[in-house]
């Protein structure tokens, strides 16, 4: 479905002004305005889609009804005879559950470091969030920036909510997962001196946005995948687990899976565990659409929660400035922060720009939010929903034709496939539900409150406040993915195999629930979201 | 989707796996699935066109040629039969990156189909995504790791391209090995990343950030109000 001609009309008024918002610099907003806004028009700040929950180790903390659900919620395994004497089906000292970005660096490095390792994940090795970074993946490598400069965006961006250690940990590391990248054979935009091209994002002092095109993660992925086969790690798809096993004295010492097709359940006993399952968006918070990843329900959250595991910011989601709102089969589909980053402007209705087209998610989000609902000066569509232009030919304005090929292939391609050019026409967007800032809590070694238990990646919380920015989450799944990795390889190479793996705390969970009458019949993790017969 | 669309919707039929549905023509062929009730377990993944997961074959009724597409990049047709790959058994051939070269030699005890093609081209017949797949294969063949990293970088592995091949190149996994070769063998290495990485690992850079861990949240504001931003 191309523009319809209401679209086409309304459209003029984005190329009127075009010419003349080319070097137009809008000015940013002052700390107090940015305050106004999110609290006004931010999905976080908005109480009625949030509740308490009733059970486990943080009862009283307080997250969105969506997720609530999920940790309000029976094991899949009620009802279900596990025979715990039997041989275990896997037995190594390193499991690590999800095969995304965080989960494959972790089994890199447990690997190296002499570990026997087992990655299990719940669709294909590689079916990830990872895989749809488009922008970028921040580092400062340049002479004019320090991990210093980029500490100091990373707490400013996260509303300085940001475990201190945890974001040292992730500015000081990434030079370091560059370099290891480089090595590795990933195809970053370089110079022909070898010199990354470096660009900016959403809150970044420096330009240190490195970029593979627009296909940064799905890049990475690929490089880290082919490197976990080229060295034998033992993978296993289709098969998440759905309970963490413990040992009598409450450690981590393996997990029950489950295998999707045969519908069958399997122990896997590890003397250390990785949690890197990512994140909830498929839980759609507050109906929003979302730029997630198909098994993106909070799996790792719930299954390390039931085994005591400590949250952090379970309350802060964060939604994308730029997801696709037109034509339909685009929408929730991420638009790519890169876009803004080289120059294309958001407008309202009147084809004015209204907002810095550079400020931070959750700044840049609340402002579409406002124009849209409390202003009125969004584009109504014929889907029903109102938007915002983006106006992408901007780019090749500022940057010479050409440019958005070469830099964009991927967004030019999508847009494409709907007969939506975007050299010549703006795009349609408007926020949609992208990360999961908060999550399980985890020490600088990744480490969780459960002894012998791991999170890395979107499953953990605390690094980036309550507010990520661009280019950090693929360093974050890399920075607490080696050091997971690390970890858990030389802590298993300290102990023993567990003995006595039982799930008496689910057991307790269950007893939980029932005396405060928070389940229902609710089962989790769910896995797959429901999008049939809608 | 909202009442006012629903009503005015055109509707399709299509054949899934032989079954005929009746579905919205604006829906892609994986939400059509889904709409014919359909809770996808393989051949679903990122929904957005990035990681090859939902690759499918289909034909429109009357016609002769067979089609293909992402399931998740397509929009139904009338007339629309249709399957999905949800896994092909290809070879990935192992190998330690720090032991091979981009040399024509080495990349041929890896992949020596590669040298088999018949150019046919049935390859970039097939590709969602508009690669010259056949070329990168000449490119392989002549060693020229650089043109042919260049030229698969959009590749998702979605794996039609082998579905079709009559001498069963797997090219998504060449092309792999022609991008790594080329990345650290051929592009240089940036030489002010690995003084950074010595620096950090010297702990050359500690005390500066160690400093910011230890500032309070008001010098943070401060400090985070007054940086200089790079233009």
């Amino acid at each position: 479905m191309a523009y319809t001609p209401q679209l086409k009309e309304l459209m003029k008024k984005v190329e009127e002004t075009r010419a003349s918002r080319v070097g137009e610099e809008y000015p940013r907003m002052s700390p107090e305005e940015r305050r106004e806004v999110l609290q006004k028009f931010h999905p976080d700040y908005i109480e009625d889609g949030f509740r308490e929950i009733k059970v486990g180790i943080d009862k009283g903390i307080r997250m969105t009804n969506e997720m609530a659900d999920v940790f309000e919620s029976y094991s899949r395994l009620r009802g279900v005879e596990i025979d715990f004497k039997a041989e275990p089906d896997y037995d190594v000292d390193v499991l690590i559950i999800g095969g995304g970005g965080a989960g494959a660096s972790a089994a890199l490095k447990a690997h190296e470091a002499g570990a026997n390792v087992l990655l299990t994940t719940k669709l294909r090795f590689g079916d990830a969030n990872t895989m749809m970074a488009q922008g970028g993946i921040q580092a400062a490598d340049k002479e004019n920036d320090t991990p210093a400069i980029h500490y100091l965006d990373v707490v400013g961006g996260g509303r300085l909510e940001n475990i201190p250690e945890l974001a040292r940990a992730l500015v000081m590391d990434a030079p370091l997962v560059i370099k290891w990248l480089e090595d590795l054979g990933t195809m970053f935009d370089k110079n022909e001196g070898g010199t990354m091209i470096t660009s900016h994002g959403g809150g970044t002092s420096r330009k240190r946005m490195h970029a593979a095109r627009d296909y940064t993660g799905a890049e990475i992925m690929r490089t880290l995948r082919d490197e976990v086969y080229n060295k034998g790690i033992n993978v296993v798809e289709f098969s998440p687990a759905v309970e963490i096993l413990l040992d009598q004295q409450g450690r981590a010492g393996g997990a029950v899976l489950y295998n999707l097709e045969t519908e069958q359940y399997l122990m896997a006993r590890a003397k250390t565990v990785i949690i890197a399952t990512g994140g909830s968006g498929r839980l759609h918070y507050r109906g929003f659409p979302t730029s997630n990843h198909y098994g993106a329900t909070a799996d790792g959250l719930i299954i390390g929660y039931r085994a005591g595991a400590k949250t952090i910011y379970t309350d802060s989601i964060q939604y994308h400035p730029t997801g696709g709102a037109f034509p339909p089969q685009l929408l929730g589909l991420l638009v790519t922060e890169k876009t803004r980053g080289l120059g294309a402007q958001p407008l309202n209705i009147n084809g004015e720009q209204f907002v810095y087209h550079l400020e931070t998610r959750d700044v840049e989000s609340s402002a579409i939010i406002r124009e849209c609902e409390e202003r009125s000066l969004g584009v109504p569509l014929p889907t029903g929903i109102t938007a915002v232009w983006l106006d992408s030919p901007l780019i090749e304005k500022i940057h010479g034709e050409g440019t958005i090929e070469r830099q964009l292939p991927a967004m030019l391609r999508q847009f494409q496939r709907f007969d939506v050019d975007i050299r010549k026409v703006p795009m349609l967007i408007y926020p949609t539900l992208h990360y999961q800032n908060g999550g399980l809590l985890i020490d600088d070694q990744a480490h969780t409150s459960v002894e012998n238990l791991y999170v890395a990646g979107e499953a953990a919380g605390g690094i980036h406040g309550t507010n990520r920015l661009m280019g950090n989450s693929l360093l974050d799944i890399l920075v607490f993915g080696r050091r997971a990795g690390m970890g858990a390889a030389a802590k298993s190479k300290e102990i023993s195999a567990p003995e006595g793996l039982n799930l008496d705390h689910v057991a307790s969970y269950h007893r939980e629930l029932e005396e405060a009458e928070a389940a229902d019949d609710r089962v989790g993790p769910i896995l797959l979201p429901h999008y049939t017969h809608r | 989707m909202s009442e006012t669309v629903k009503d005015t919707i055109k509707m399709v039929d299509i054949y899934i796996m032989g079954k005929r549905y009746t579905v919205p023509e604006t829906l892609t062929i994986m939400d059509a699935m889904e709409y014919a009730g359909y809770q996808l377990k393989r051949g679903c993944g990122c929904r957005a066109g990035f990681c090859g997961a939902c690759a499918t074959v289909y034909r429109i009724a009357g016609d002769y040629e067979l089609k293909v597409g992402l399931a998740c990049q397509t929009k139904v047709e009338e007339g629309m039969y249709l399957a999905q790959i949800p896994f092909f058994p290809a070879r990935k051939a192992t190998y330690e990156l720090e032991e091979i070269r981009p040399s024509v030699a080495h990349f041929a005890q890896l992949y020596p189909e590669v040298f088999r093609c018949l150019g046919c081209n049935s390859c970039t017949k097939v590709c969602p995504q508009d690669i010259d797949v056949m070329q990168y294969i000449a490119y392989l063949q002549r060693g020229d790791f650089a043109r042919a990293a260049d030229i698969s970088f959009d590749c998702l592995m979605c794996g039609l391209c082998v579905s079709r091949c009559p001498v069963n190149i797997v090219h998504y996994n060449a092309a792999l090995v022609a991008r790594r070769l080329y990345s650290r063998y051929i592009a240089k290495p940036d030489a002010f990343l690995a003084e950074r990485a010595k620096a950090i690992e010297a702990c050359e850079l500690d005390a500066e950030i160690d400093e910011l861990v230890k500032a309070d949240k008001e010098k943070l504001q401060e400090l985070y109000n007054n940086r200089e931003i790079e233009k």
